[in-house]
């Protein structure tokens, strides 16, 4: 039986060429295109025709010339007839240890705090509870201020300096002031002991894991682990005769001389990153705890595995799984967050580089794009981490 | 005949009961559990009996200047005292009134979405997206309607932490969703731009941001053509927030099945009109929760603006705690504008909890 409706072959329809999905799709990519492209080019023109005007020259030639102020804290040698390079590299040291201290204390804190939510201690549970919610609620930044400013009023002055340790610590206004270790010859050895140590116990660990896996037998890890790597650089360092002396800090005048200086603001910021992100983190882990079925826990109990090696074999390394991914991007939120001490004088890479630096050299645009491409480069660099991370547990999974 | 006739039920033992068995079983339980409760309750004992004595017992609640506090404890005269500066910021005292209308208009066009039996949420939604905001303006900027002017650098405290966090919240939505079916499109132009652009503004802190959009814009603007500071911040704040709003609306494309996106093909639909009938109510509605705590983000993150020099409520208190005529009360200043932004964050967190609780059911299969 005949079709009665004609036959309409796709060549053969007539549809106006604004109608055909591939040509619209092709319009409006090019469209795209051409608008940021404009876009672009307006803001750069502007910008040239605008530099030009106020005699900014264009390039990195600046970070070789000499800057001219000095820093309050750094951990290079710098003065000022360093160059603008040298507080790019001096303000990024300080990002990266005030990054590093925050993530070291927020993860135990948040940890503790995370675990404590779960306790079957009510008042344990509350006290967290109320920790979490009153922390992550208020804006970070009034926390640093109000840290700070509470630092800076309860602290006395260098005269009047507390004293901890014999007159070793000191603590006022201007910082903390600790013995600052200064390594004699021979203590390259112990270092080099230290790290042979440590490459050694991670092998070791990676045989006795396979080892399990293959056999079953275990292996005492941790012990052998921990005593390799403190033993290890503890006997060299007694054998080489012990090459350290401490340069302790003394009331010169006015002010402390010598030692090792913790400034305020550090501390401060320090602090407040740490307590704030350990609020957010708290809640991941009791999210990443709750996420393991109880199933998995009653399992491990009909296997005959008791609390502990059930918590460290079954709960941990699932729970690991859901934690890990957005612990990362808490880690990253707190590197991001450091930029904050701008608003108390801590030198990070925000207030010394783009704050100081750029409003003495004028030029804007080089120096935000290089700050920005190091939070980028950061950011990206972690989530390729992630990925990876996840691409690695997924293929655990089954 | 004897039938079997069971005793009474015994009570259960004191010690599981009331008070002391909840106590028992919820504090010292174990040995641990005692150590720990005794710890925290000593620790407990030792911070917040000193802390409410210094807040409540011995403090200071009316005065004018620093001769009123004398008990030793908190200085809350001095929150008293500067409260309409804390609220309005520079804000002329005789067009008080116009801020006064627009926070009323604030609470009722927000305050119903609360209540589940409100019957107009939805157009009172759609005013407060759009009708709000153009009232708001009008009112506060004045220059019409013989309103006098008030320009943006008489804009303060509160009054202006909300107007940044609104505006922020009303064109970040917008644009994130538009990122976000950009980041999903088939055409790989518009997908690569705008996952550029969303990684390029999530990668950096909402500070060099804000410096960027307070040094840089006037470079790239033709000569005399300038904005102004505020807007300029509201400028950067709204890139920022549209990126990270985009990835939570993301996320709720990529829960919709396939299915829903295939039956709407299948129905005839173009691609607007699938994605505005059928893919975006589910998607939105699915990430609400998300999307509040983007907002909460959102309104802590308007404290920024202290660096660049605009008084929003932390900056007004800032340099209020420096006045001389008030001892030292930054203290008092802080914990204030900290219990300020808990009691809006704290409440925008337990409302998106509970939509949470209520959205979950109707998703589960």
């Amino acid at each position: 039986m005949a079709d009665p409706r004609p036959s309409t072959q796709p060549s053969q329809r007539k549809t106006t060429i604004w109608n055909d999905p591939t040509f619209r799709s092709i319009a409006f990519q090019v469209i795209a295109i051409v608008a940021v492209g404009w876009f672009f080019y307006f803001i750069f023109d502007n910008m040239m025709t605008n530099r030009a005007k106020s005699g900014i020259s264009t390039g990195f030639d600046f970070l070789f010339s000499t800057s001219g102020f000095g820093i309050l804290m750094t951990l290079i040698d710098y003065d000022e007839t360093y160059t603008y390079g040298d507080t790019f590299i001096v303000g990024l040291l300080n990002t990266f240890l005030v990054s590093g201290l925050g993530i070291v204390t927020a993860t135990v804190l948040g940890f503790v705090l995370g675990v404590a939510r779960l306790s079957h201690n009510w008042l344990i549970a509350k006290v967290a509870t109320v920790y979490v919610e009153t922390l992550r609620n208020v804006p970070l930044l009034l926390q640093i201020l109000f840290w700070y400013k509470l630092l800076g009023d309860s602290l006395p002055a260098p005269r009047q300096s507390l004293e901890f340790l014999s007159q070793s610590v000191f603590l006022n206004t201007r910082g903390l002031y600790m013995p600052k270790p200064v390594q004699e010859s021979g203590f390259p050895v112990v270092a080099v002991v230290f790290i042979v140590a440590l490459i050694g116990a991670v092998l070791l660990a990676r045989w006795a894991h396979k080892r399990q896996d293959a056999t079953g037998q275990q292996f005492p890890v941790v012990g052998t682990f921990l005593g390799l790597v403190i033993g290890a650089p503890l006997a060299a360092f007694f054998l080489m005769g012990m090459p350290m002396s401490l340069d302790y800090p003394g009331l010169k005048g006015f002010n402390f001389q010598g030692g090792m200086r913790v400034i305020p603001e550090l501390t401060a910021l320090w602090w407040a990153l740490s307590l704030y992100t350990a609020a957010f983190i708290a809640e991941i882990v009791r999210a990443g705890i709750l996420a393991v079925s109880h199933g998995q826990t009653e399992a491990a109990h009909a296997l005959g595995l008791r609390n502990g090696p059930t918590l460290k074999l079954i709960v941990i390394p699932q729970a690991m799984r859901v934690i890990i991914p957005p612990l990362t991007s808490q880690y990253l939120n707190l590197a991001k967050n450091s930029s904050l001490a701008t608003a108390i004088g801590y030198p990070d890479l925000v207030g010394v580089f783009m704050g100081t630096t750029l409003n003495q050299s004028g030029q804007a645009v080089e120096i935000v794009a290089m700050t920005m491409a190091v939070y980028l480069f950061m950011s990206l660099s972690m989530s390729a981490f992630m990925n990876w991370f996840n691409a690695k547990m997924s293929l655990v999974e089954r | 005949m004897n039938t079997f006739q069971p005793l009474p039920d015994l009570p259960p033992p004191v010690a599981s009961t009331g008070l002391v068995g909840w106590m028992r079983s919820n504090l010292f339980s174990s040995p641990l559990n005692i150590l720990m409760s005794l710890t925290v309750f000593y620790v407990i004992y030792s911070t917040v009996f000193p802390f409410l004595d210094w807040a409540i017992v011995s403090a200071n609640f009316v005065g004018d200047d620093k001769s009123a506090c004398t008990d030793g404890g908190a200085c809350w005269a001095f929150v008293g005292n500067r409260l309409p500066i804390f609220i309005y910021g520079t804000y002329p005292a005789a067009e008080y009134w116009r801020l006064d209308i627009s926070f009323l208009l604030l609470i009722l066009s927000f305050g119903p979405q609360f209540f589940e039996a409100f019957p107009y949420k939805k157009a009172l939604g759609i005013f407060s997206l759009t009708g709000f905001p153009v009232i708001g303006f009008v009112l506060i900027s004045g220059g019409s309607f013989g309103l006098e002017y008030v320009p943006t650098d008489r804009w303060g405290g509160l009054a202006l932490t909300l107007t940044i966090a609104y505006v922020g919240i009303v064109a970040a939505l917008p644009i994130g969703v538009a990122l976000a079916l950009g980041r999903r499109s088939e055409m790989p132009v518009i997908r690569a731009f705008c996952i550029a652009f969303i990684e390029l503004w999530r990668g950096v802190p909402l500070i060099s941001v804000l410096f960027m959009s307070s040094v840089m814009l006037p470079l790239f603007l033709p000569e005399g053509m300038n904005f102004d500071k505020l807007l300029r911040a509201l400028i950067g704040i709204t890139m920022f927030q549209s990126a990270y709003m985009a990835e939570v609306v993301r996320g709720g494309l990529q829960a919709i099945p396939r299915g829903q996106y295939e039956a709407a093909k299948a129905m005839g639909m173009g691609y607007w009109k699938s994605m505005g009938l059928i893919i975006l109510p589910q998607a939105l509605k699915l990430v609400i929760p998300g999307i509040v705590n983007t907002f909460i983000a959102l309104f802590k993150d308007t404290t920024l603006v202290l660096i660049i020099g605009l008084f929003d409520i932390l900056a007004i208190v800032e340099s209020a705690i420096t006045d001389p005529v008030w001892g030292a009360v930054a203290t008092e200043g802080h914990l204030f504008v900290a219990f300020c932004f808990w009691l809006f964050c704290f409440s925008m967190s337990r409302y998106s909890q509970k939509l949470e609780r209520k959205l979950h059911t109707g998703h589960k299969r």
